[in-house]
């Protein structure tokens, strides 16, 4: 099964007329992803890699009944082209657009909610389900399908664990990048949730960070689950993160460190590697005892 | 960007926020001037940093004298890391009582977050969870009066006192709305003595003692008319106008890498192997190639040891880098040894490249990391 999305997600592309928006859309065709339709603004009519472009998500919705979006549109657009689309009712939105002004993000994420959808993203590479589909910018190649569901913050981080992983023969049900922003649509307790439901994931890695305290609310969680946990987290020498003053501390209350996070995990339950080629080992074990 | 103490009270000033008069100073005359028109002073170093009481870069000047001396003092030392080039004079305050008043962007909730203390000042982050009231706002809704009142009473304020706190929090929402901004701070938010006794509060009012604001980076763009702040090296500064995140270490090995996660897992696997980083460089996804080679430009500029590329691609394609360290080493020519880890989409085209170039392409990032460490060892020793 995996989770999120199936070789059935009809998939629309915003922005695809644009540079990263048409070479990824012919990525994910070769794929396998059902890329129906794309926008832009101002470019209804033509086409590319033989998909039809509108100008707007409610005639792709309508004519083709995509029901995901993988956004492409620049920074600054990319609210505008997320509220046109869970508007014109896509309930999955893949937002892979970077540098998006945490306000945007943050009235994004409101209105999906009012509006009962899920966001991925921003500033992530996707969701993949190898050998099904995959939304967003992710190297296909360096997936296989198998029992293991990836969480991760990071993206190029995650690649480096899900090509070991391949490597050792273990396989993914579904990678997912929440994104690196500050604010983003699915954390790893949604995540955690969702994998915790599917039959096909026996396994969750969780490929972290320092700052924030995303690490530390999934361990509170991952106390709850019947399915093994793997963790890995980036940043254990980085220089220290930009403080945000007073309030950044008081509502991170001495969490967001890399010892507090792996700490946090660890009496969770969670077995944690301290390099990204050490959680294929951890992973095996993991499958062993399950 | 992070404010000075200064540049935050006009803004706070300008939306109505009472804050004391004030004037920025850089030299000791200037401070002397001030403390002649205002009165007793504060002087304050500019920096941005807190906790600058504590590290002894706050004054009080009773004469104008006091307050030169002060300035001269002051002006020129490190604070918590930073050269102090400002002053802010202030009309001095006798202060009643000190409350703490923040908005932040809590990244887990996914919205505003209002937090306010009956006990503010210095030790903030000391205060027990208990003494603390946070109240989530909704960033499309905004925040309503009644948040004002609510928190107002929790923090045990009433009468005239409430009414102003309503009003300031109101204010300050409007600044953290309109300046796009990640965190807006009152600490302390003081309560004050009025000058001529009964005022609307009773004889006392509510004046911001001090003033952090930090605004987004990524909205700057539409924030025309806020000042800018440059924080950082020189190099710092080069490299992140190009759009790129960096920081200067101390090591001797150059790093470039393509997204934060991977850079922090860099320095790790480096730091695992004995290794020391001289930076980190995320040259983020999908860098486009003329980018890269201004970062690695950048680079070589700070002589390391040895310089270690490691990309996964994605969005980034792996030929574009190649071709990006090619147009380097023709250009400038690398002065160090290079080490590159070069995997994902295109890696095949940017092997190709590179080995036409007689430069080695790496699979794996633990041999990579290896071999920078071996390299600057050598390059020690030499």
């Amino acid at each position: 099964m995996g989770i999120l999305v199936d070789g059935a997600t009809r998939v629309l592309v915003q922005g695809i007329t644009g540079n990263q928006g048409a070479f990824h859309t012919r990525q994910m065709l070769d794929y396998g992803t059902r890329v129906v339709a794309g926008t832009s603004p101002g470019r209804g009519g033509r086409e590319v890699h033989g998909v039809p472009v509108y100008d707007t998500v409610e005639e792709a919705v309508a004519g083709h009944g995509a029901n995901a979006s993988v956004i492409f549109v620049p920074a600054p657009f990319a609210r505008d082209a997320a509220f046109e689309a869970l508007e014109a009712g896509i309930k999955l939105l893949v937002m892979i657009t970077e540098h998006i002004p945490v306000h945007d993000a943050m009235q994004v994420m409101a209105f999906a909610s009012f509006r009962g959808a899920t966001v991925v993203g921003p500033n992530t590479f996707g969701i993949i389900s190898p050998g099904r589909t995959k939304l967003g910018i992710m190297p296909g190649g360096i997936y296989t399908p198998g029992p293991v569901g990836i969480a991760a913050r990071s993206g190029t981080l995650s690649y480096e664990v899900a090509a070991a992983l391949s490597a050792a023969g273990l396989g993914q049900s579904t990678v997912v990048g929440m994104g690196g922003d500050r604010v983003v649509g699915l954390s790893f307790v949604d995540l955690l949730e969702l994998f915790s439901r599917d039959d096909e994931t026996r396994v969750v890695v969780l490929v972290g960070e320092i700052g924030g305290t995303a690490e530390e609310e999934a361990a509170e969680y991952i106390r709850t689950m019947s399915k093994p946990v793997v963790a890995y987290l980036a940043g254990k020498s980085a220089p220290p993160g930009k403080r945000m003053g007073h309030a950044g501390a008081i509502i991170e209350r001495g969490r967001g460190t890399f010892e507090g996070k792996v700490a946090a995990l660890q009496q969770a339950g969670a077995r944690v590697a301290s390099l990204p080629w050490e959680v294929p080992q951890l992973v095996r074990e993991a499958l062993a005892r399950s | 960007m992070k404010f000075f103490e200064y540049m935050a009270k006009e803004v706070f000033r300008r939306a109505g926020i009472p804050v004391p008069e004030g004037r920025v100073c850089c030299s000791p005359e200037e401070a002397e001037k001030a403390c002649r028109e205002l009165g007793p002073v504060a002087i304050k170093s500019q920096i941005l940093a807190g906790a600058r009481g504590k590290a002894g870069g706050i004054a009080f000047a009773h004469t104008p004298g006091e307050a030169r001396e002060a300035a001269a003092r002051l002006l020129g030392t490190e604070l918590r890391g930073y050269r102090v080039e400002r002053l802010l004079a202030e009309q001095k305050l006798t202060i009643e009582k000190e409350l703490y008043l923040g908005i932040a962007v809590e990244g887990s909730a996914r919205r505003p977050l209002l937090i306010a203390s009956a006990h503010g000042g210095m030790d903030i982050e000391e205060v027990p969870e208990r003494a603390i009231v946070r109240k989530p706002l909704d960033i499309t809704w905004g925040m309503q009066p009644y948040v004002g009142r609510l928190v107002a009473r929790r923090l045990g304020l009433d009468g005239p006192l409430a009414r102003q706190f309503e009003d300031v929090a109101l204010r300050l929402w409007g600044v953290f709305r309109h300046c796009d901004a990640e965190l807006v701070e009152i600490n302390p938010l003081a309560v004050v003595e009025a000058p001529g006794g009964v005022g609307p509060g009773g004889g006392r009012r509510l004046v911001a003692a001090d003033a952090r604001l930090s605004v987004d980076d990524e909205a700057l763009y539409r924030q025309p008319d806020l000042p800018r702040v440059e924080e950082g090296t020189e190099l710092e500064r080069r490299v992140k106008s190009l759009g790129l995140s960096f920081v200067q270490l101390d090591g001797d090995i150059a790093v470039m890498a393509n997204g934060a996660g991977i850079t922090m897992a860099t320095l790790d696997v480096l730091a695992r192997y004995g290794g020391r980083p001289a930076n980190f460089l995320d040259a983020g996804g999908g860098a486009a190639a003329d980018l890269m080679s201004c970062a690695m430009e950048a680079l070589l500029q700070t002589r390391p040891r040895v310089m270690l590329i490691n990309i996964f691609g994605g969005i980034t394609r792996c030929d574009e880098v190649a071709r990006a360290i090619v147009r380097v080493k023709r250009d400038m020519g690398f002065s160090v040894p290079l080490v590159v880890r070069l995997v994902g989409t295109n890696e095949e085209q940017a092997t190709r490249v590179l080995q036409e170039e007689g430069i080695a392409v790496l699979r794996h990032m633990e041999e990579a990391a290896a071999r920078a460490v071996e390299l600057a060892r050598a390059g020690q020793r030499g």
